[in-house]
């Protein structure tokens, strides 16, 4: 099949960014969203242009490192489907594809599709842990946590850190990922002693990132390849305001 | 060289304890004093640098992707091996030390795989402490599942993505010494060059992705913890960004390389569709569980998989391996496939996939239980494919998967240069000729958490007098500058073809005469082949762009030039070794029915290849022999 791309350029993080009109024959359906993009550029280098650098590594679904927006959607017209997982059989025939990079206040463009996420690994860093050295581990056994909070745990922690949530969210904010983490370790037994402080603390970090707030549009759910519910920005809500309560007791 | 494994003395049981009793210690109040790099990020990386944080150590890490928390660690889905006998299954560590060294067939050291199987049971215990969500009974106590090459279920598991959760405890660990200070990050950064003064590793070279620029970084002891370089196939289970270049680099400063021919080949994979594809997705081990493997009994059957009866149906592997069936080890069933394919027999567009089949399993337990197992991976499947697996068998084939070889480390875990440590995937030392399903993650976890961190210091015990290393030390100069050079040098080529076509071409070659079966024939042959490849990239390969900015092609290109060099020390590790052991399968040495043959009088050794200082000069062999003095080797057969 034939594809017409418009696809964001931009030189670095200074620079400013267009859309460049691009058409591609011979697309095999069977193909990825990504090996499209690696049969673009294959293109591109041998006319001696410049490839276009996006994000990208395990090509399964799991590393959380490729996303770009399609068509007004990040990671494309698919539910619950990262941009690598997404099939060329999903498009039409002489189709044009709008391809943009992943936009938020929190994400800077560092290259045409590529953005800097590190955001992210500071709201972690402010308290996304457990505080247990290597050699401190009790038996395994010896705290038991329920099928059903283990469970749901795995679907608070599934998160890849992909950053589809800040792209579609029109306030670029980061809630779901934060709230993720804050869930599954609030509910896990093992990480609830230090739920007060990992609240509070990953809360301030986010909101200094740049990220926007909440305002309950529900947009990052959908978007989410892992499927992770918007009720963990309810339970990180509680968390946040049960901190804040007990911390003001305490005083 | 003589290579000296340095294995403790005393029991088997009393090894890893000994050696504990007596390694050297640093003081609390010097440890701040002494700088360690670590190259890595996943779970060998980033847990010996959380370790080594938390004692108080000054530590660098260091990866090439974005953040840490995507090393490919977090694509393994299956689970974590762990001798705990929650099962009551008759389960030990003892049993699980046999297993593994007979999964290997018997081509890894007696020590190392023992203390393996030893600290498998703390790594369950680390992991649940820093909140990875296990599957659990009713009752809240964890749960196991059965992988291949075993007979007990000793596999932990969170649903189908372990490796992730794994490595999200452990990057929130190492996220945690970040916040303390006591690891700096640097991500976007990929390690170019070791740095060694008068013989010791002292530092590394590497570039900023996203600038361009070349830095230097110092310290008294520098870790590799970079993964396995099956990418080296192009066509591969691994991430595209998974590379050798950080190894192959240190070994031509003077590390060792031992068996880098020990490739495994995975054999439940997507099956190669087409010349623009890139990757071959991994289908878990563990669906082997309950999914039946199968081809049609008649050879070119073009009937589709529902219309074939169950009498006109050949379930090879339960034929041929009764006693373990689906859940024979990987490079059996990878070899079992191997040649029903070649006989024939193959399924799919290409014939060359094998049917995966869970009708059984649903009609025994009900869709929902398969779904609650494996709903991830069918959704996967489906999403490739296009094919629903619950209505129709999935079509498997085998794909490069695990480096069982990488540099030679001794029972510390340091390579040949002293202060360069390798863990996880990157080193070669406890799955011998073959790993088991769901100990890789285990050895990745178990090196940098409960081994490393000690060996480690036990090195840098001596180093508190030394002061800080310096940056400016002329073999800094050097290396940085042939780091330069080397890089204008490939975008001076200004060739013909670019980077990828390089890379599939190599990973062709390899597949035919290095991969599941091999040949002295086939092997000389590839040996000529990369060479002559090599010649011709330096020729006319295109690079775009500049070294000064962000240029994905450049990485490529240095990755895959390393690969030209690798590939031909992997043909001549295959070749020497004139016997078949695990993975490794010389045509000519095969029993009646097609099994391999070891050849114990002759190569119970690990090859340790040691760089002859120039391309054109073939790779010198050292040898280290292997001693068996707990467990006997036997033939090895799961009939």
């Amino acid at each position: 099949m034939k594809l017409h791309l418009k696809i964001w350029r931009q030189k670095d993080r200074k620079s400013e960014g267009k859309l460049v009109d691009y058409t591609l024959e011979n697309v095999n359906t069977h193909m990825s969203f990504l090996e499209m993009l690696d049969t673009l550029n294959e293109e591109l280098i041998l006319k001696d242009e410049q490839p276009v650098e996006f994000d990208h590594d395990c090509r399964e679904g799991i590393c959380g490192q490729c996303g770009v927006v399609i068509n007004g959607n990040a990671h494309g017209p698919l539910k619950n489907t990262t941009t690598c997982q997404l099939h060329m059989r999903e498009f039409k025939d002489g189709e044009t594809i709008l391809i943009e990079p992943f936009r938020a206040a929190g994400f800077p463009i560092k290259k045409d599709l590529k953005v800097d996420r590190s955001a992210f690994d500071r709201i972690i860093s402010s308290g996304g842990y457990v505080s247990v050295n290597t050699g401190q581990a009790p038996e395994a056994n010896t705290i038991p946590v329920s099928h059903e909070v283990a469970e749901a745990a795995f679907d608070s922690a599934a998160c890849l850190g992909c950053g589809a949530c800040v792209a579609t969210c029109k306030n670029g904010s980061a809630a779901l990922f934060t709230a993720a983490k804050i869930t599954q370790l609030a509910i896990l037994p093992q990480s609830k002693e230090e739920r007060k402080q990992r609240a509070l603390r990953m809360i301030v970090q986010m909101d200094e990132e740049g990220f926007g707030h909440c305002s309950n549009t529900e947009a990052c759910e959908v978007e989410c390849p892992q499927g992770i519910s918007v009720l963990n920005i309810a339970r990180m809500n509680y968390e946040y305001n049960r901190a804040s309560f007990l911390k003001f007791k305490k005083k | 060289m003589k290579l000296d494994a340095k294995i403790p003395q005393g029991s088997l049981e009393d090894k890893w304890s000994n050696y504990k009793k007596t390694a050297r210690l640093v003081n609390p109040a010097n440890r701040k004093k002494l700088d360690v790099i670590v190259i890595g990020t996943g779970l060998a990386g980033s847990s010996i640098a959380a370790s080594l944080g938390e004692m108080g150590y000054n530590v660098k890490s260091f990866c090439f992707q974005d953040t840490p928390r995507r090393a490919h660690s977090v694509a393994a889905q299956g689970g974590v091996n762990a001798a705990k006998n929650y099962k009551n299954d008759g389960d030990s560590i003892y049993r699980m030390f046999v297993d593994t060294l007979k999964g290997g067939d018997f081509r890894a050291r007696e020590a190392n795989v023992y203390r393996l199987a030893e600290c498998s049971v703390n790594l369950i215990d680390q992991a649940v402490a820093q909140g990875v969500p296990f599957g659990r009974e009713y009752g809240g106590y964890l749960n196991n599942r059965s992988f291949g090459g075993v007979q007990v279920s000793r596999t932990f598991y969170a649903r189908g993505q372990t490796g992730q959760q794994l490595l999200l405890g452990t990057y929130q660990a190492l996220m945690r010494q970040v916040d303390k200070k006591t690891v700096k990050l640097y991500s976007s950064h990929e390690m170019l060059d070791l740095v060694t003064i008068d013989g010791k590793a002292r530092g590394v070279i590497v570039r900023n992705l996203e600038t361009g620029e070349i830095e230097r970084h110092a310290a008294h002891a520098v870790v590799l913890a970079t993964g396995g370089f099956g990418k080296i196939y192009y066509l591969s289970t691994l991430a595209m960004g998974c590379n050798g270049s950080a190894i192959w680099r240190a070994h031509k400063k003077g590390a060792f390389f031992a068996s880098p021919s020990w490739t495994q080949i995975h054999p439940t994979s997507l099956p190669q569709s087409g010349g623009y594809q890139s990757k071959l997705t991994l289908m878990s081990e563990s669906l082997r569980n309950d999914g039946r493997i199968w081809v049609p009994k008649k050879a070119d059957d073009n009937r589709v998989a529902n219309d074939i009866p169950e009498e006109e149906r050949d379930y090879y592997l339960e034929r041929r391996y009764p006693a373990f069936g689906n859940l024979a080890p990987r490079d059996i069933s990878s070899r079992a496939a191997k040649e029903r394919i070649d006989a024939g027999h193959g399924v799919g567009a290409l014939k060359n996939a094998v049917y995966l089949d869970f009708s059984k399993a649903i009609r025994e337990q009900g869709q929902a239980k398969i779904a609650e197992k494996y709903g991830n991976l069918f959704t996967m499947y489906e999403k490739i494919t296009g094919i629903n697996a619950y209505k129709e068998p999935m079509m498997i084939s085998p794909a490069a998967h695990f480096s069982m070889g990488g540099l030679w480390v001794d029972y510390e875990l340091m390579t040949t240069i002293p202060g360069l440590f390798a863990l996880g995937e990157a080193n070669f030392a406890d799955h011998g000729a073959n790993r088991l399903g769901a100990n890789s993650l285990l050895q990745a976890s178990v090196d940098g958490y409960f081994i490393a961190p000690y060996t480690i210091a036990n090195y840098l015990a001596d180093q508190i007098r030394v002061g800080a290393i310096a940056s400016d030390d002329p073999a800094f100069d050097k290396a940085e500058k042939e780091v330069k050079d080397k890089l204008d040098a490939l975008l001076a080529i200004k060739g013909t073809k670019t980077v990828d076509y390089f890379h599939k071409s190599l990973g062709k070659l390899l597949y035919d005469y290095c991969g599941l079966a091999r040949t002295k024939e086939g092997l000389e042959y590839a040996i000529v082949e990369i060479k002559k490849l090599r010649d011709e990239f330096y020729k006319d390969v295109k690079i775009p762009g500049d070294s000064k900015t962000m240029n994905a092609e450049l990485e490529k290109a240095g990755r895959v030039a390393d690969y030209l060099e690798i590939g031909v020390l992997m043909c001549y590790d295959a070749l020497t070794r004139e016997e078949s052991c695990g993975a490794h399968f010389r045509e000519e040495y095969q029993t009646e029915d097609g099994e391999a043959k070891r050849n114990d009088e002759d190569y119970q050794f690990i090859s340790a290849w040691e760089w002859p200082g120039s391309l054109d000069a073939e790779p010198i062999l050292n040898k280290e022999e292997l001693k068996f003095e707990f467990v006997k080797p036997t033939i090895r057969s799961y009939k």
